[in-house]
């Protein structure tokens, strides 16, 4: 059974979205979509400074199997990515809410975060899968 | 609803993570593709292959109908045991399927056909057999398991009847033998040694069971793929498909011209092709920079477009990405390979890129 962490919001796209309290957000995918991708051997990150729209396909995750486009949940700049997957992409595999992070944004419009599932609503959207 | 195979409910007892695949749900992985990949190269995994349907086909006429049928020529394998692999090909000289073909006596044959494409292939087949009268043969009663691994022989042997294994214990490559109902080949389809099974259905669970007891890991569909890449052999539909000559994928060494007089479907358009200078090839390829070489992206030489990958991924052995690719007949050592906008560099390389658990292309 997939991990749901109710400390953060997540997309119908399988990206979860943590509000850092800074004016910044970290994005990831959720332990549910890493799960169905399998092993994943390639990540393709945003760059920084990259200006991004809510829902704007910006980095890319390979499995063994296929490429997967991955979806901002929110509008806003890029300010860090994770360096650490270029080397390491299984981290998403081993913890993909934790350290398996891929990449930081500004929150551009917090009423977008508002629009975005909670773990509950996410629990039940994943239990349908 | 999809077909299932005998082991469906074993699958996912086994943790299979199942998918659909031709018309079938069928076991991606079991937990890790990769970790199966690595199962198959040092020791020993095993594969339900039992969607993939065998065909027997026999009858005065049986050689005759498969000589013309069949670009490589059945005539080759002399005693009942051979096998040979070979194309299936339309007039215009292209690749319906590739199959291999097991000779079982002098006038009868099995063969085993992709699952995706049985059904219309044997349409072809029986459209095609009516002068012949061949008996045909269509075989959902068998499953087939594919026990492949250095280790594959040595844990599997034990577990089948004493007569069929002082039979295996002799067999060759590429060879197969049969007793009573269980039919068994030294063939498959990851670079690896290992035997390919076919016995009734109701006899898989228990043998598939007796595999595992015996240390044996299952795989699924993905570690297939990955390990199929490595050996450089060819997929039905990427590598090779209908509208594409057999002699740019690859698998000119499957035709047999000689002897000249055999008609076979598609020879005709083949002859044309075979003196003219070909203006594409069939190589592998190793990507120098990071990224997952996929189906269908374009190679790029000098800013032209020169190719396409037909077949590519990420290989766990060479911890790169791997490819097999239609390309341009003059080049030959570095191209660029378009992914997602990006061009990134690549070199030819001769494939099989892994076999036998060891690196064969320079790193």
């Amino acid at each position: 059974m997939s991990q749901v962490p109710t400390d953060r919001v997540y997309s119908d796209s399988h990206e979860w979205l943590l509000d850092n309290g800074d004016g910044t957000a970290t994005v990831g995918i959720s332990d549910h979509a890493q799960e169905a991708l399998g092993d994943l051997v390639f990540v393709e990150t945003p760059s920084i400074g990259d200006e991004l729209s809510a829902k704007q396909a910006c980095a890319v995750v390979e499995s063994v199997k296929a490429a997967s486009d991955i979806y901002s949940p929110i509008s806003g700049e890029v300010v860090e990515v994770n360096e650490l997957l270029v080397d390491n992409p299984e981290l998403i595999n081993g913890d993909a809410h934790g350290e398996g992070w891929i990449f930081r944004l500004t929150i551009a419009d917090p009423t977008e975060i508002e629009a975005l599932l909670d773990a509950e609503a996410y629990g039940e959207l994943i239990a349908e899968d | 609803m999809a077909h299932r195979t005998p082991l469906f409910a074993a699958h996912q007892a086994a943790g299979a993570r199942m998918v659909p695949f031709g018309g079938w749900d069928m076991p991606l992985h079991y937990g890790s593709q990769i970790e199966e990949h690595h199962a198959v190269r040092r020791a020993a995994g095993v594969f339900d292959v039992s969607h993939m349907r065998a065909l027997d086909i026999s009858g005065t006429h049986a050689s005759d109908f498969l000589r013309y049928l069949l670009a490589n020529d059945i005539a080759r394998i002399k005693d009942p045991g051979g096998a040979l692999y070979s194309c299936m090909l339309n007039p215009s000289g292209g690749v319906i399927d590739d199959l291999i073909l097991y000779r079982r006596s002098a006038d009868s044959y099995r063969l085993v056909l992709n699952a995706a494409t049985t059904d219309s292939d044997l349409d072809w087949i029986n459209a095609q057999a009516e002068p012949f009268a061949p008996v045909i043969s269509r075989r959902d009663d068998l499953a087939m398991l594919a026990v492949q691994g250095p280790e594959a022989r040595a844990k599997a042997l034990p577990l089948l009847s004493a007569d069929l294994r002082s039979a295996l214990e002799q067999l060759k490559p590429f060879h197969a033998c049969e007793r009573d109902e269980c039919f068994v080949a030294r063939t498959g389809y990851t670079g690896e040694d290992g035997l390919e099974i076919i016995l009734p259905n109701e006899q898989v669970i228990d043998l598939w069971q007796r595999l595992l007891n015996a240390g044996i890991r299952p795989c699924g569909l993905g570690a297939r793929d990955t390990l199929r890449l490595e050996a450089g052999m060819h997929l039905s539909g990427q590598d090779m498909g209908p509208e594409v000559s057999p002699l740019t994928s690859g698998l000119g060494w499957t035709i047999a011209w000689e002897p000249s007089e055999r008609d076979f479907i598609g020879r005709a358009a083949l002859e044309k092709q075979r003196h003219a200078p070909l203006a594409e090839r069939f190589v592998g390829l190793l990507l120098l920079e990071r990224g997952v070489l996929r189906h269908g992206q374009p190679i790029v030489v000098n800013d032209q477009g020169a190719g396409v990958i037909t077949s590519g991924g990420f290989s766990p052995t060479l911890e790169r990405s791997i490819g097999l690719a239609r390309i341009t007949a003059e080049v030959t050592d570095a191209c660029q390979v378009e992914i997602r906008g990006k061009r990134l560099a690549a070199r030819l390389v001769k494939p099989p890129f892994v076999r036998h658990g060891e690196i064969k292309i320079p790193r």
